[in-house]
């Protein structure tokens, strides 16, 4: 019997800055399984590094706790869950705002929200004062073969057309 | 970081040797705040032939470094990114103070 999903991996870590780079590598290597473009590849390591980050710097303050990320990928689309327990976010939709930061001291642009809105498909920000943030991001990768077939099914169509 | 400072022009080139993110900007930014202040250069020029990876972070280090070398009354620019890293920059809006010099060594 197949399973509901087509591959799912989970992980967990403490907040350290060095695990930022572990973070993004790790869910790369998996979401490799679903032949995204090396663009494809980049936009979801720099989502992951944003998000983790978020996590360090502002969910747990740079104190000690764990974050977790599940990944999941179905057909042709990879989600990934990061969540933390930290802090949470006080207004969400604000937080979401370009330049909103709530940390300009450490040199924070404000800009991960944004970016991680413009190199997924879709981002969802859950968050709970003091109990915790989770963020869960979708990106359907353009398979190769499916341009093609695309391709291949629009000159049919013409070709009836015409 | 390596970094090289050009007498000529005064101009003091920082090439970023790793990877940019939260952990890796913290030391790389004192490096560069050092050698801004050691050599007063007039202009600034980040290279990024060496940088595979930078995410928001980086954009909190460019500035940084801009305020500072704006402080002493200063220029600066970018030189030698990839794709990705200058789809971050674009969407930052930091390219209308930091433009990106397409050929390399212009001084
Ligand atoms: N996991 C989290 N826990 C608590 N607060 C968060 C979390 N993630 C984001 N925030 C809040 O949302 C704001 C916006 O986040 P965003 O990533 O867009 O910007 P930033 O982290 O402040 O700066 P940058 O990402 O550009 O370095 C943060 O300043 C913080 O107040
Ligand atoms: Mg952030």
């Amino acid at each position: 019997m197949k399973s509901r999903y087509d591959n799912e991996m989970e992980l967990e870590f403490l907040s350290k800055s060095n695990n930022e780079a572990f973070a993004r590598i790790t869910v790369a290597a998996f979401a490799a399984q679903l032949d995204p473009t090396i663009e494809e590849l980049a936009d979801i390591k720099t989502a992951v590094s944003e998000a983790v980050t978020n996590c360090i710097i502002h969910g747990y303050e740079s104190t000690e706790g764990l974050i977790k990320i599940k990944a999941t990928l179905l057909k042709n689309e990879i989600e990934i869950e990061i969540s933390d327990n930290g802090k949470g976010i006080e207004n969400v939709e604000l937080a979401r705002k370009p330049l909103y930061t709530t940390k300009g001291d450490l040199e924070r642009s404000g800009m991960g929200f944004t970016i991680m809105e413009s190199f997924m498909d879709e981002v969802e920000i859950h968050s709970v004062l003091d109990i915790g943030t989770k963020v869960i991001m979708r990106k359907k990768i353009k398979k190769q073969e499916d341009v093609e077939e695309n391709a291949e099914k629009n000159e049919e169509k013409n070709a009836l057309i015409n | 970081m390596n970094s090289r400072f050009e007498k000529k022009d005064n101009v003091l080139y920082l090439e970023i040797t790793e990877e940019i993110d939260h952990h890796t900007t913290e030391k790389v930014r004192r490096l560069m705040d050092n050698e801004i202040t050691r050599f007063m250069p007039r202009k600034i020029v980040f290279d990024f032939s060496k940088v595979s990876f930078m995410d928001s972070a980086g954009i909190g280090l460019l500035i940084g470094r801009y305020k500072l070398i704006k402080l002493l009354g200063g220029t600066a620019e970018i030189i030698n990114t990839n794709k990705s890293i200058a789809k971050v920059l674009e969407m930052s809006g930091i390219l209308k103070i930091i433009p990106i010099q397409n050929k390399e060594n212009v001084g």
